[in-house]
């Protein structure tokens, strides 16, 4: 919470980039947008775990960046976490929670809990005001049972039988809320979850490619990649593509042979024991 | 209307806390919005601080629910040094002191209610800004313009539980009728000498004010309840 702590001397954050950045946008360069994981994640507890499930579209403003991005993130053997927001910050908070919860497993000699993935996660999104843009899904299955929440950027969270988060949360969740009901089988959490995914897949412009799922139950988690791909490359030519020299004409051609630049440079001293 | 998916989570809220003869009833609805968009229709705002010391939350989700965790720790590390539990009023003052030294950063409006064998059943509550004031009955969040006039009518002293649990429903439940920041369900919890009961009443045994309507699974049930005319070319 908000401590005033003196700025050392040396060190600290150097702020020169900050004021070329100032002087672009001065001169009409455009920042660059934010990979940004346009998205749909979602995660549901059934009755033996929870079943996680995510698109694989990034994007960086109106352009797919990646067609087939992870976005089902490790955090422990036994807890995994979907990731929407800016890609960089999903990514580098989950990795860095995922190594400190690794630290704290051997401190502890005990598998991982939930909360306190969800205690890291809040904490560090907290401090940082919501500028860490992380919304997260946490899953996973530790002594206490499984367990389901979702992480905000701004540090708060919410504990739930299914949640949905991203720009195609909405498409999700409209299909949890008709079908969802407590007590399904490990196939018709997968068959829900993979709907809900498509369905923000097809309705949601930052949402789009595969659908990755993945099922983490007491002493096993299965992480389906790719679990379905409902978008796949049409019109692929059968025969592949062949070039074949002498398909393209030459215009002129021009041989520039590179020389060699050989010095002769003194040897220094031998180097001594 | 936009639905603005990175504001920040807010609970619009309706939180409610009353005394009784013999403890407190606190009562809140279920809704988390952010911006136009109910991100949890069925959150729990109303979260323990020690085994006999509740707060209702309202305002930032986030900073509600920190400054809930730190007071928690702060009151479990006084029961040990103290050797006994905490007072309502030590919890109440932990929570105003985060409150007031960080109010430029802070949006959080809460409601502490307990029970101690000093004082009995008490309701601190602790708004935006950090104040503290002990009352007999205290409402909060964004519903709670419309129960002003409510609670001065219907409020009564020593009353007994269930007149007080009754009370807390029917408020909060006039409150999500008009209130578009509130909604879901109605959670309270009673604590008392004897110990802490937590309750749910589900949204359709809520009653159902001025012009609601019963719930139904669609609207079209309703409108096309005649036969449709045949189409004719």
């Amino acid at each position: 919470m908000g401590r005033m702590t003196d700025l050392p001397t040396k060190g600290g954050f150097s702020f020169d980039l900050c004021t070329r950045n100032e002087m672009l946008l001065k001169n009409g360069v455009q920042m660059p947008p934010f990979r940004k994981t346009g998205t749909t994640i979602v995660g549901l507890v059934f009755q033996d775990g929870v079943v996680l499930g995510a698109d694989t579209r990034a994007t960086e403003g109106p352009i797919v960046a990646d067609k087939n991005c992870e976005k089902i993130h490790f955090m422990a053997p036994n807890i995994y976490c979907c990731g929407a927001g800016t890609a960089a910050d999903t990514e580098a908070v989950t990795d860095m929670v995922s190594s400190q919860l690794q630290l704290h497993r051997y401190a502890t000699g005990r598998e991982s809990r939930v909360v306190t993935a969800l205690t890291l996660l809040k904490s560090h999104l907290f401090s940082y005001q919501g500028h860490v843009s992380a919304a997260l899904v946490l899953g996973g299955f530790d002594v206490t049972g499984p367990h389901l929440h979702t992480v905000y950027p701004h540090g708060s969270t919410d504990t739930l039988p299914f949640a949905t988060m991203g720009s195609g949360s909405l498409a999700a969740m409209s299909v949890f809320e008709s079908k969802y009901r407590e007590g399904l089988t490990r196939e018709e959490g997968i068959e829900l979850v993979a709907e809900a995914i498509c369905a923000g897949i097809f309705n949601d412009l930052g949402s789009g490619s595969n659908v990755d799922v993945c099922v983490i139950t007491k002493g096993k988690t299965e992480y389906l990649r790719n679990y379905q791909l409902p978008n796949p490359r049409t019109y692929i030519s059968s025969k592949g593509y062949s070039f074949v020299k002498g398909q393209t004409e030459v215009l002129s051609t021009k041989i520039t042979p590179i020389q060699p630049k050989v010095e002769a440079v003194e040897a220094g001293d031998a180097m001594e024991e | 209307m936009d639905l603005d998916l990175s504001a920040p989570h807010s609970m619009g809220t309706t939180i409610i806390g009353v005394t009784y003869n013999g403890g407190v009833v606190l009562g809140a609805d279920s809704r988390t919005s952010t911006g136009m968009y109910v991100a949890n229709r069925a959150s729990d705002k109303i979260t323990e601080l020690t085994d006999n010391v509740y707060v209702c939350r309202s305002g930032s989700a986030a900073d509600t629910q920190v400054i809930s965790d730190y007071v928690r720790y702060f009151l479990h590390q006084h029961t040990i040094q103290l050797g006994q539990p905490a007072t309502v009023k030590v919890a109440a003052n932990l929570v105003r002191l985060l409150s007031y030294q960080n109010k430029n950063m802070l949006q959080a409006g809460v409601i502490v209610g307990g029970w101690d064998k000093y004082e009995g059943g008490q309701i601190y509550s602790v708004p935006l800004g950090g104040t503290i004031l002990r009352q007999p009955f205290s409402i909060g969040g964004s519903g709670s313009s419309y129960l002003y006039g409510f609670f001065d009518q219907a409020w009564k002293e020593d009353m007994t539980h269930e007149e007080a649990e009754q009370l807390v429903v029917k408020a909060a439940s006039l409150a999500m009728a008009r209130d578009g920041a509130s909604g879901g369900v109605v959670r309270t919890v009673t604590i008392n000498a004897e110990g802490v009961t937590r309750k749910f009443y589900g949204g359709d045994t809520l009653p159902l004010w001025h012009e609601e309507l019963e719930p139904t699974n669609s609207l079209l049930d309703l409108l096309s309840s005649s036969v449709p005319e045949p189409m004719s070319t």
